[in-house]
């Protein structure tokens, strides 16, 4: 198995076979239509959608008092439902901070200043679960980044680590995403990569992941080394590919192969 | 930490097959893997899901190794009587979840 | 590590007690024996559903449904789906009774390459039916760190 992981991981083959019968005027795909029938409906059905599973440990978490402060996320935001509309707008720049966040860096925000709490740790079950959990109360909704200009520069920066061509094989993630995007690499269609489903159930991780765990695998496979946990590379590049995504509908917690 | 989801119809037909399906989260560490480590991990998994209607057995399932991890299960029954559907799930490491669900039969 | 720690470490090696060998289409056939003895399997009857080609071998959704009318006289005793090329040939067995309506069982499995899987039914007149499937497992491209 490892063996033959190691094969394809390596044998880079730009398999043509561009589906280009695209129709409609706005022709950007999420990584969803590019999935089989069976595991579009894992994702459809809730019960079926193992996602679902950390949006329910995220309701608990939701409502469980944290830190010095013994406050839980229900005791200042009340029904998780006021997080409507939160996680198609992040990352953005929460009241009193300068630099963008995403959606995990703002929850971790609440535990320090709010909660009096510890951050919780990245890829962390509970990190993950309450951010399923608020991400899902978006679910249906269109991407839509806000209009900041602090943001600017920041996602240009993004534009720019997206086009960068990085690792031993000197790929930029516009290589696979933009110019080879809907070919195969190996057995697998290369998605657009619109991050709509975040957090995401990746059945290669057997878990629940969320866009940075993704990128790191990204960087990983073009053999670059990962950026820190907490860079800012991480939501410049988030930035940007939210709003590449604008108006694209949000499936939180989507499920990849 | 148990977490299971539970999809079974509240009200029904007195006679109406309808379907159950569970979800629960669980590793299914099949015990011939590896750690990063280099060091051997213990298989973990659920052996045994059976569902009962009233305490009656209605269905059971043996898993192996090869059911994925987060189990999920799907199967029929015939609503013949109001009460309660018992799911239990068993496994490696004193593992034993059980969730309930109420259904109506009219 | 000196080199006698080393040999020391081989022999363990040689003598851990479970074979982390792969199934085989041999081993399959011999769990299907344990489970069917000499009774004689006819295809038919049984719908064993996988999608032909599968984006990833780690959750692969499999629906068996046996053709049956579920009565008290008449009906599916047991569903058992084996694999040939995993680590064990067992996939599950699932017990079931009149009491079930309808015989058709879903859940998902891991497949570690590409294989023939088989779905057997036994029936309350002590039959068994079967079914199966070729897939093609496809791998994953960018994977995580230090796996």
């Amino acid at each position: 198995m490892t063996a033959l992981r190691v094969v394809a991981g390596l044998a880079i083959v730009f398999v043509a076979s561009y589906a280009a019968a695209q129709s409609g005027a706005d022709r950007r795909r999420s990584g969803y239509q590019d999935m089989g029938e069976a595991l579009q409906k894992m994702q459809d059905d809730d019960t079926a959608n193992p996602g679902m599973l950390f949006v329910q440990l995220g309701s608990q978490a939701w409502s469980k008092p944290a830190g010095a402060a013994d406050k839980s996320c229900a005791d200042c935001h009340g029904a998780a439902a006021s997080m409507k509309g939160a996680a198609v707008r992040y990352p953005a720049i929460p009241k009193g901070a300068d630099v963008p966040m995403d959606l995990e860096g703002r929850i971790n925000l609440c535990r320090t200043e709010n909660q009096k709490a510890e951050r919780l740790p990245p890829e962390s079950r509970e990190l993950l679960a309450l951010e399923a959990y608020v991400a899902h109360q978006s679910r249906g909704m269109p991407v839509a980044p806000p209009v900041d200009p602090r943001l600017g520069a920041f996602r240009d920066q993004g534009a720019e680590i997206y086009r960068r061509r990085q690792g031993q094989l000197n790929l930029s993630c516009a290589i696979c995403h933009d110019d080879n995007a809907g070919k195969k690499l190996a057995g697998v269609t290369i998605p657009e990569a619109h991050p709509t489903g975040y957090p995401i159930y990746r059945l290669e991780w057997q878990g629940l992941g969320s866009l940075k765990r993704r990128l790191r695998n990204c960087l990983v496979g073009i053999r670059a080394e990962a950026y820190a946990y907490d860079a800012p590379e991480y939501v410049m590049l988030e930035l940007f590919l939210m709003d590449r995504a604008r108006g694209m509908t949000f499936e939180a917690p989507g499920v990849r192969p | 930490m148990a977490n299971v989801l539970v999809n079974a119809p509240k009200t029904a037909k007195r006679g109406a097959v309808v379907e159950i399906k569970a979800l629960i989260l669980h590793p299914m560490e099949t015990g011939f893997r590896s750690g990063t480590n280099g060091q051997f991990i213990p298989r973990n998994i659920v052996e045994r899901f059976t569902a009962t209607w009233n305490d009656a057995e209605i269905f059971s399932m043996d898993m192996s190794p090869a059911i994925s991890a987060n189990p999920f299960v799907s199967f029929f029954a015939v609503a013949a009587e109001s009460g309660t559907i018992r799911l239990r799930w068993t496994g490696d490491q004193d593992f034993a979840v059980e969730e309930q669900v109420a259904i109506a039969v009219e | 590590m000196d080199r006698r720690r080393f040999l020391a470490g081989t022999a363990a090696i040689a003598v851990l007690p479970f074979d982390r060998a792969s199934a085989t289409p041999e081993a399959m056939a011999e769990a299907i024996k344990k489970v069917v003895g000499d009774s004689a399997v006819t295809e038919g009857r049984v719908r064993l559903d996988m999608p032909p080609l599968i984006e990833n071998g780690n959750t692969v959704p499999v629906l068996v449904s046996v053709e049956s009318p579920m009565t008290v006289a008449d009906h599916v005793k047991a569903i058992h789906v084996f694999n040939e090329k995993n680590p064990q040939p067992n996939v599950f067995s699932a017990r079931l009774s009149a009491r079930n309506g309808k015989a058709s069982v879903g859940t998902r499995i891991k497949l570690g390459d590409s294989q023939k899987i088989v779905a057997i039914a036994e029936t309350s007149d002590g039959r068994f039916w079967s079914a199966s499937a070729d897939v093609i497992v496809t791998l994953a491209a960018c994977l995580e760190e230090s796996t």
